[in-house]
């Protein structure tokens, strides 16, 4: 019986996303077949990492994670400079962490001038983020699109409590949309849909169907991604072709086997590799399931993920 | 490709005579259409069907049982290519290289590296399965001396033989005669001698297409040929090393299998994902256990790296339609007192392993109530309804630990302390402590209150 390879070609594709200015923009998504299926279809853009910095010291990050980023840390330009000059980060994304009212409650102005401070700081592409707080991101990312007007950022997260005003935001200073929904493929379309019905461009969205870290969840992030994918690409359904968010960071490093220590565990090996492995794991594994836009926190752990995609691409 | 119920039917006695315990034949036929049960069940079925049938309603990708006794391995079985769909349904295998070209002690040392792998998460016992024995020394002689070694530090556990070299697979796999090993290192060169020495010993043949790149094609006419030399059991490598090679492969594989039903290309596949660095290695791993690898060697295992590939192994196999629970019940934890605290949580696995561990990681002896919430963790389930202050009190009520307990608290998470008012309004005489958020809190928690 000789071979003939069953070649899967599909009658959507996903949306090319560009951030950023000049010979420094960033473009991610655009292919027509499942990830890294260059076999069968098209692939024209690697998937992206960016940097995640803060706009306060990471005091609250895990010591090993925090190491790396020891003396330019403490303030957000130095710490993207480092990210761009030293790291060579392709992107970077910006957390307005310090606006959370239960952090240090700081003001939409106060984002502004951040954003202005790193954007004036940097040639890459600049991802701003709120603190997760629904009522409280909506001035604050008001503010912080407008201090970064025309340089094509992305703007996030819009939820279904807050995306009117985000969104709006994002039209008016020509930036792209992150639309985060809570793991379930239909949350996630009703969004894009809400979102897109404002008049925002449907090409220019980026999903984050929410993250899950390895061992805590992993499995539905992953499955929500490939399904959402597979009806981007099969159903040609065009609420779901937008490319996909994974924000790994964060997810990571507030469980334990990125933290307890050998000591207490010794059955768990080097805590300072487990955890630089555990984000590295749950990137590539969402990498696998569609995601085309990562955000992550250690240099190590980028570093081997950035090497897997040059191997898959 | 696989039959429909209706082609099936048409092979079928038609008599309706309901011995197979289904109404009728068609029925019956639809039955084994979706595999829901098996042609054994119609006693008049006629030589001809079942030849007929037997090939058409064999599993997609053969199942292929690796070593004997209690450390056995299943492999294959596979029915799907999404998760989404429906369980995977054998967890990939793990297997340490180990190379003749190491000192004895060297040797060893892997062995225990293997036999000490095991950990344990959320209720399984998770470790390196398998170890794979290569001839990298081309040498007979020192192929033996290392398989000698393995035979006798570490008997139980599964062991692939990696040579091309059938005198030197002649000599290595008499050591695990009845130990259902795979030989792997059938190509073009040396398919028959192989084939012979695999079916004497009763071994899996593990089958290689070259790594010059005869790819599938090669792959498929070499399992052809295999099969008519009287081997059944096939493990099969494409040659595949690089990343993209690898998932393009295990893709078209698991696809011809699945969707085309293509019995040269339905077996279990064997990746070999050694990379110098340990990290990079890792994450050639879990592209193997995302997409498709029944096997994944590896050539170092440290326990950081184990942690890792099994919690994601853990996860791409369970089962997408169930999460994980345990039985709900009050739950012993040391040995409580009438005086002893009682915490409340949910019955999500994950949930209850975490939180249990935690309070045992305190020294404090306590009762854990773990409530049926459909195997939600504690925010989902709360967010859904299952996890109220209502549900939560008639669940106490009606647990018994009342007559376990003397004192009238009840200490809930952290992230539900919304309820804690609305829990002592529907629970009467009882005090609701709020707790930590996160089970790590727990220990410092619960020890302060004793101190
Ligand atoms: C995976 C997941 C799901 C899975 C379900 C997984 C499962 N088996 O429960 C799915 C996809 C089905 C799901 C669905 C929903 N989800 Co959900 N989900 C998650 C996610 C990502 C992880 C949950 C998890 O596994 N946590 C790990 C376990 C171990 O955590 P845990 O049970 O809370 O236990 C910890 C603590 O509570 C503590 N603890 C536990 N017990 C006890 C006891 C005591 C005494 C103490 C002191 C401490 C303690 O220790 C544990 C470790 O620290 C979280 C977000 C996140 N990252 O946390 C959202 C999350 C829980 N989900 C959320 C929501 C809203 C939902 C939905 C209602 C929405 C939707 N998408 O439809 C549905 C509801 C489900 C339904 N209707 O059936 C929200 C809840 C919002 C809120 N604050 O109430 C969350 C927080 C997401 C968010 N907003 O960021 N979800
Ligand atoms: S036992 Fe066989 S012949 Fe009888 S009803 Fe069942 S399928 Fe038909």
């Amino acid at each position: 019986m000789a071979f003939t390879p069953l070649k899967e070609t599909y009658p959507g594709k996903v949306y090319s996303v560009t951030i950023g200015m000049g010979n420094k923009a960033v473009t991610f998504g655009g292919e027509n077949v499942l990830p890294f299926h260059a076999f069968e279809g098209i692939v024209p853009n690697k998937p992206v990492v960016a940097y995640e910095i803060q706009d306060m010291p990471p005091a609250d990050w895990p010591e090993n994670v925090r190491k790396p980023y020891e003396g330019v840390s403490d303030d957000p330009v130095t710490w993207a400079k480092y990210c761009q000059d030293v790291l060579k980060a392709r992107a970077i994304a910006l957390r307005l962490i310090s606006t959370h009212p239960d952090r240090e409650n700081r003001s939409p102005e106060d984002a502004a001038k951040t954003v202005s401070d790193v954007l004036s700081a940097i040639d890459i592409p600049l991802i701003i983020l709120g603190s997760n707080h629904a009522e409280k991101d909506a001035s604050v990312l008001v503010a912080a699109a407008g201090a970064a007007k025309d340089r094509n950022c992305i703007i996030g997260k819009a939820q279904e409590a807050n995306y009117k005003t985000i969104a709006a935001a994002a039209i008016a200073n020509n930036h792209k949309l992150i639309a985060m929904s809570e793991l379930d493929i239909n949350l996630s379309k009703q969004l894009n849909i809400l979102v897109t019905q404002m008049g925002f461009d449907k090409e220019r969205l980026i999903t984050d169907p929410m993250c899950s870290a390895l061992g805590y969840g992993l499995e539905y992030t992953y499955s929500v991604m490939e399904r959402i994918k597979l009806a981007a690409l099969a159903q040609n359904d065009a609420t779901m072709q937008q490319p996909m968010l994974g924000d790994i960071g964060m997810y990571v490093w507030k469980v334990k086997e990125t933290q307890a220590s050998e000591t207490d565990l010794p059955q768990w090996g080097s805590v300072e590799e487990r955890g630089i492995t555990w984000e590295a794991v749950t990137a590539t594994s969402l990498l696998l399931a569609g995601a085309a836009l990562l955000i992550m926190w250690h240099p190590k752990a980028i570093e081997a993920v950035e090497k897997v995609i040059e191997e898959l691409i | 490709m696989a039959l429909t119920g209706v082609e099936i039917f048409k092979l079928l006695p038609k008599t309706n005579c309901k011995k197979c315990g289904f109404p009728t034949c068609l029925a019956f036929a639809m039955k084994l259409a979706q595999r829901q049960t098996s042609l054994d069940l119609c006693p008049d079925v006629s030589e001809e069907a079942k030849q007929k049938l037997g090939e058409a309603s064999a599993p997609p990708v053969r199942p292929i049982t690796f070593g004997i006794g209690d450390k056995a391995l299943k492999m294959g079985e596979e029915t799907v290519l999404f998760r989404h769909d429906k369980r995977f349904v054998n967890p990939c295998v793990f297997a340490l290289e180990i190379k003749d070209t190491l000192s004895d002690d060297e040797i060893k040392n892997k062995i225990e590296e293997v036999l000490t792998s095991e950990i344990e998460r959320v209720g399984q016992k998770l470790r390196v399965d398998a170890i794979a024995l290569m001839n990298d020394s081309n040498d007979v002689g020192r192929f033996e001396n290392a398989a000698k070694i393995i035979a006798t530090g570490a008997p139980d556990v599964p062991v692939i033989i990696c040579t091309d070299n059938p005198q030197a697979a002649d000599a290595v796999i008499k050591l695990f005669t009845d130990k259902k090993p795979i030989l792997y290192g059938a190509d073009s060169t040396n398919a028959e001698a192989m084939a012979e020495i695999a079916k004497k010993y009763k071994s899996i043949l593990g089958v290689k297409a070259s790594v010059s790149g005869g790819g599938l094609d090669e792959l498929s006419a070499l399992t052809e040929k295999i099969k008519s030399l009287g081997v059944e059991d096939m493990v099969i490598d494409s040659g595949a090393r690089k990343a993209k090679d690898i998932l393009r492969d295990n893709t078209l594989i698991r696809r011809a299998a699945i969707k085309k039903n293509f019995k040269p290309l339905g077996y279990p596949v064997i990746t070999f994902a050694q990379r110098d660095e340990s990290l990079f290695e890792t994450l050639i791993a879990v592209i193997g256990v995302a997409k498709y690898s029944s096997i994944i060697i590896l050539s170092s295992i440290e326990k950081w790296k184990n942690l890792a590939i099994f919690t994601l192994r853990q996860n791409i196999y369970t089962d997408p339609q169930v999460p994980m629970q345990v039985e709900q019940k009050i739950y012993k934890i040391g040995e409580p007192n009438p005086e002893s605290p009682l915490l409340v949580t949910t019955n999500f696995s994950l949930t209850y392993f975490i939180v249990s561990g935690e309070v045992e990681n305190s020294r404090v002896p306590s009762y854990l109530a773990v409530m049926d919430c459909e195997g939600l963790s504690v925010l989902t389930a709360w967010a859904a309804g299952k996890f109220t202050a209502s549900k939560i009190s008639q669940f106490i009520k009606e647990s018994g630990v009342e007559h376990d307990i003397k004192h009238r608290e009840l200490i809930i998470p952290g992230y539900v302390a919304i309820l804690s008012g609305s829990i002592e309004d529907k629970l009467e005489g009882w005090k609701v402590t709020v707790g930590p958020r996160e089970a790590n809190g727990i220990p410092a928690f619960l020890r302060s209150r004793t101190a």
